[in-house]
């Protein structure tokens, strides 16, 4: 059944709309009792929260069309099979892209320094640690930045589904769109490279704590989304098998992305631990900082919880071959990871925002739950759209037969 | 040591080897091994082959790495040898896990590789019996162990599964050390049969 169609269950749907609307619900609840109201803590816990959730399944999106880039440049045959499904993910990078974008220009041009320490008046030039970052730290750099990246990210993620569709109806052995699909891959992991891996995490995220500084922080923001990536399109593989799809994704593409899934939990763990063992190791306050309110300080729980679901669970768990193989094992750890992740970014953005008075209550929650609404129903939306195996691919006979 | 009988076929292609090794194995005959110029993918499940405890070992020596490092560093700060270094604690772990990192490494890499020679009998000076001149280069090749009583039948029956040359031949069955290009030792071992 190489021609089939995705047709969302039922089930899928309410699920999904479910909790896209507990999500709404938890935003009006938000806007009325957070942002209306007197104390700043509210308020800041308020954007926190978006953007923490806004970039988060942005970046988890966009992981997609990375592999997708990356997996093409090598001309990688393993991928094929559910191909659709990174290309389902990427195309809707454009969507969570404004969503993220316009938190963040929000935040930017009214002034929010509860949230962007350097917005407030004054703090850069009486501080020699910011006066180097002046240009780099600007609302114009900050803003102008941010909507090409997003533009280029949105446009080059439906660009490569669309390429990919179009091949279906291109005669057979044709190799003209394969190797289109390739200048454009090329073109992203370029792209991928200035911004995901080097510049957005630094706007976006580090400049939180912006007296603090890491070269490790890019690298280490892209592993952590480029792992709960690779998961969240492991439970799009598995779900979608489960419903009768994706019937020639054999045992063998579910250990390589199980693979993946492990190797990169163990590199996001050599990141965290490269970006913690220098600063602990040099003990310079302005660094130090950084460590004690999370280490030591009110974040002491979520800092540990972080390390045990993000680095101990998927390596005791995912070490034997057998449990990369096994459904269950493999779909318990993709939870696990994703969740794990989406607590490594609490972490990292609301110590230098809410601080000590820190929540993890309904408002964290609900917001959690809309985005994976939101995640869940613009992807399944996407899948119906096109056969869910690539009809024409150079590599499809390649991928059928694939033993890893 | 042991100089055995063999029925030898040599096969041109991958695609005529996996249905011959399928109709072989079906018609109960027991595969001695097949030799492949390059790692063929699936050879190894289509020859029944038991997967490999290697991993395990490789756990087991990278635990030992581990325990090794952490071990004897813990043992010299603490108790030999204890210094002060800028004011860090005389068990200082973040600055331990790299080395206890790279010794879990070294230790798993090593003890890996020394075990997957032992069991598959390579080594510096380790030789086996060649079959054929072109196992290496761009033939495929199946032995299969007989006695005098099956070996015409059985050398018939793989001719008959697509093999482009078939032989019965005496050959040492185990690894011995030498040389090939010393001709005469490898001519004693064929005497000797």
């Amino acid at each position: 059944m190489l021609n089939q169609e995705f047709k969302i269950p039922a089930k899928l749907k309410t699920t999904s709309l479910v909790l896209l609307v507990i999500g709404l619900i938890t935003l009006g609840a938000g806007v009325a009792t957070l942002l209306f109201s007197h104390e700043v803590v509210s308020q800041t816990r308020f954007w926190a929260v978006l953007l923490q959730n806004s970039i988060f399944f942005l970046l988890i999106s966009l992981a997609s069309v990375f592999i997708l880039s990356a997996t093409s440049l090598a001309q990688a045959g393993w991928i094929v099979s559910f191909r659709r499904i990174p290309e389902a993910i990427g195309s809707i990078v454009w969507v969570l892209g404004i969503i993220a974008g316009a938190i963040i220009l929000t935040l930017i041009w009214t002034d929010n320094y509860h949230i962007y320490h350097w917005l407030e008046k004054g703090n850069i030039p009486h501080n020699s640690l910011n006066t180097l970052k002046n240009f780099f730290l600007s609302k114009p750099f900050f803003s102008i930045w941010t909507v090409v990246v997003i533009a280029l990210w949105g446009w080059l993620g439906v660009k490569l589904r669309n390429l990919s569709v179009q091949q279906d109806s291109e005669p057979k052995g044709s190799t003209k769109t394969y190797w289109i699909n390739f200048k454009y891959s090329a073109g992203f992991v370029f792209v991928f490279a200035l911004t995901l891996a080097s510049t957005i995490p630094w706007l976006w995220i580090m400049s939180i704590d912006s007296h603090w500084f890491s070269t490790m922080f890019s690298w280490y923001t892209f592993a952590s989304s480029f792992v709960s990536g690779m998961s969240m399109i492991m439970l799009w593989i598995l779900y979608t098998k489960r419903h009768g799809y994706l019937d020639i994704v054999s045992d063998e593409h579910i250990h390589d992305v199980g693979k993946f899934m492990f190797a990169f939990s163990i590199f996001w763990t050599y990141l965290w631990f490269s970006q913690f063992m220098l600063i602990w190791y040099a003990n310079i306050p302005e660094e130090t900082i950084y460590f004690k309110i999370r280490m030591h300080g009110p974040y002491k729980f979520f800092y540990w919880l972080n390390i045990i679901l993000n680095f101990v669970c998927p390596i005791l768990i995912l070490m034997p071959r057998p449990n990369k193989r096994n459904y269950f094992v493999v779909v318990l750890v993709a939870v696990l990871i994703i969740f794990g992740h989406w607590i490594d970014f609490y972490q990292m953005i609301m110590p230098g925002t809410v601080g000590a008075d820190w929540q993890m209550g309904w408002f964290e929650i609900g917001i959690l739950c809309g985005f994976v609404g939101l995640v869940i129903w613009l992807v399944a939306n996407k899948l119906t759209k096109a056969p869910m195996v690539p009809q024409n691919h150079p590599f499809l006979k390649e991928t059928i037969i694939h033993i890893s | 040591m042991s100089v055995k009988k063999f029925a030898v076929a040599v096969y041109d292609d991958e695609a005529v080897l996996f249905p011959a090794v399928k109709k072989v194995r079906s018609a109960g005959y027991k595969i001695h091994d097949v030799y492949t110029p390059f790692a063929v993918h699936g050879l190894d499940v289509a020859l029944g082959e038991k997967e490999s405890d290697l991993h395990v070992a490789g756990f087991i020596y990278g635990i030992t790495g581990t325990a090794t490092a952490l071990g004897f560093m813990g043992w010299i700060f603490t108790t030999d040898w204890p210094q002060n270094f800028g004011g860090k604690p005389t068990f200082p772990l973040p600055a331990f896990i790299p080395i206890v990192f790279e010794l879990t490494v070294l230790f798993a890499a090593v003890g890996m590789v020394l075990t997957f020679c032992y069991l598959n009998q390579i080594m510096p000076g380790v030789k086996k019996h060649i079959f054929h001149p072109r196992q290496t280069d761009d033939k495929f090749v199946m032995a299969i162990e007989v006695t005098d009583e099956n070996a015409a039948s059985t050398e018939a029956f793989l001719k008959s599964t697509g093999a482009e040359e078939t032989k019965v031949e005496m050959a040492e069955a185990d690894w011995w050390y030498g040389r090939f290009d010393q001709k005469e030792e490898y001519e004693i071992k064929q005497q000797l049969a």
